[in-house]
């Protein structure tokens, strides 16, 4: 989709996408000549829609992971469906410690998800030469990436 | 004002992008499968997980390595015909490893990841879900394609649920229309179900390979098989009774 800013005949440019975690999105667009920001907010029934279908609305942020919308959609996964700690980001040199906060708060993501989600967090701080995901690390990567319920 | 295809800086949602790179995912992970066969019926109770999973394990064992994916999302049965057990699938390498059943067939079904018992269900507002609850379905079936690390087959079965949806979807996620195997009972009630799905699966361009005909012998009165064969050009490549043995199946592996 792209937006048009009527007055200026202009292109607006994507902002950023914000998952406030009630099922709903909000993605905002700027126009590059007046600077008037507009804000496309989707209902929950839009936001899933959308989901569905495996893809992101302003781009994908990380690589799809395995499974990756079966893992985070299924409401009724089995805990012990996937092995875990294989696929899960743990693997050689730079690999970043977890803080005891971090670890405490992913376990109590459904064991369905966990393998896939710490994967996603642990990459994250690789890429950015973070050597300990602590919550506030979680936090800060779960808005910039948009990770729903993550 | 203008309009979409007015405006030429790139959509940064990229939307039509990612879905190509989906397909493509599917095309590379299926690259070391030499065939994929869809098997399926216009009609429900014909028997196409039963009939599905015998075929790919005589197809094994006439050394034809095959795998077998269960599209039936809500009504997954293919684990348990297949003597699967629930171990946790490893995902080693980017890719999930699909479980293996009895004579060596690998497998991938929703009954593996599902809690027992449990159905299908979906996180999302339920109020709504007819609107966006198809295309999640098609979305796993999609993921399972690309998701699994297949390796090396010589054929991956799919085994379609009941009525045509599944398989439209199938076209759309491969690109090109799979092979076709029809099953069927032989009344007359399943021959003009069968026939409906065999003309959708012609009109979409896939090759029908032939037509099994279940649950012979008993009260299910009719030809329904040798109907469909003649109006369609297609062989019955096999009839199973109630009680069937082992060599029925490894003769219909020889013809497929």
């Amino acid at each position: 989709m792209k937006f048009l800013c009527v007055e200026c005949d202009q292109q607006m440019a994507f902002g950023e996408r914000q998952l406030p975690g009630d099922g709903t999105l909000a993605a905002t667009f700027k126009c590059p000549q007046c600077g008037r920001v507009v804000a496309m907010l989707t209902n929950p029934m839009e936001t899933q829609l959308v989901s569905s279908l495996g893809v992101e609305i302003g781009g994908r942020t990380v690589p799809e992971q395995p499974l990756q919308t079966i893992r985070s959609a299924v409401a009724t996964g089995r805990e012990d469906a996937f092995e875990e700690g294989t696929g899960d980001g743990g693997r050689g040199k730079g690999t970043p410690a977890w803080s005891s906060d971090a670890q405490e708060r992913l376990s109590r993501v459904p064991n369905f998800v966990r393998g896939m989600v710490k994967r996603i967090y642990a990459d994250y701080a690789k890429e950015r030469g973070i050597t300990e995901i602590t919550p506030t690390v979680m936090d800060t990567a779960r808005s910039e990436l948009g990770l729903e319920g993550m | 004002m203008r309009t979409y295809h007015d405006l030429t800086d790139p959509d940064r949602s990229g939307l039509a992008q990612q879905i190509g790179a989906q397909r493509q995912r599917v095309a590379e992970r299926l690259a070391g499968v030499g065939r994929i066969v869809a098997v399926m019926s216009g009609k429900g109770g014909v028997g196409k997980s039963y009939v599905t999973a015998h075929l790919a394990r005589a197809l094994v064992r006439a050394g034809k390595p095959t795998g077998v994916l269960d599209a039936d999302l809500n009504g997954p049965t293919i684990p348990r015909l297949l003597g699967v057990d629930h171990s946790p699938l490893p995902i080693p390498q980017g890719a999930v490893e699909p479980a293996t059943g009895a004579d060596g067939v690998k497998c991938i079904s929703m009954a593996l990841l599902l809690e027992d018992g449990a159905p299908l269900a979906f996180k999302g507002p339920s109020a709504e879900s007819f609107v966006w609850r198809g295309a999640m379905e098609a979305t796993a079936l999609r993921e399972f394609l690309g998701d699994v690390e297949w390796g090396t087959l010589d054929t991956l079965l799919l085994d379609l649920p009941p009525g045509m949806q599944r398989y439209v979807e199938l076209c759309d996620i491969l690109g090109t229309p799979p092979a076709v195997l029809t099953v069927t009972i032989p009344t007359p009630e399943s021959r003009d179900a069968v026939r409906r799905a065999m003309r959708a699966a012609v009109d979409r361009g896939s090759a029908l390979l032939g037509i099994v005909e279940n649950m012979v012998g008993g009260e299910l009165k009719g030809s329904a098989a040798d109907e469909l064969a003649q109006e369609f050009g297609t062989p019955v490549i096999g009839r199973v009774p109630f009680h069937p043995s082992v060599t029925i199946w490894d003769q219909m592996a020889a013809t497929l």
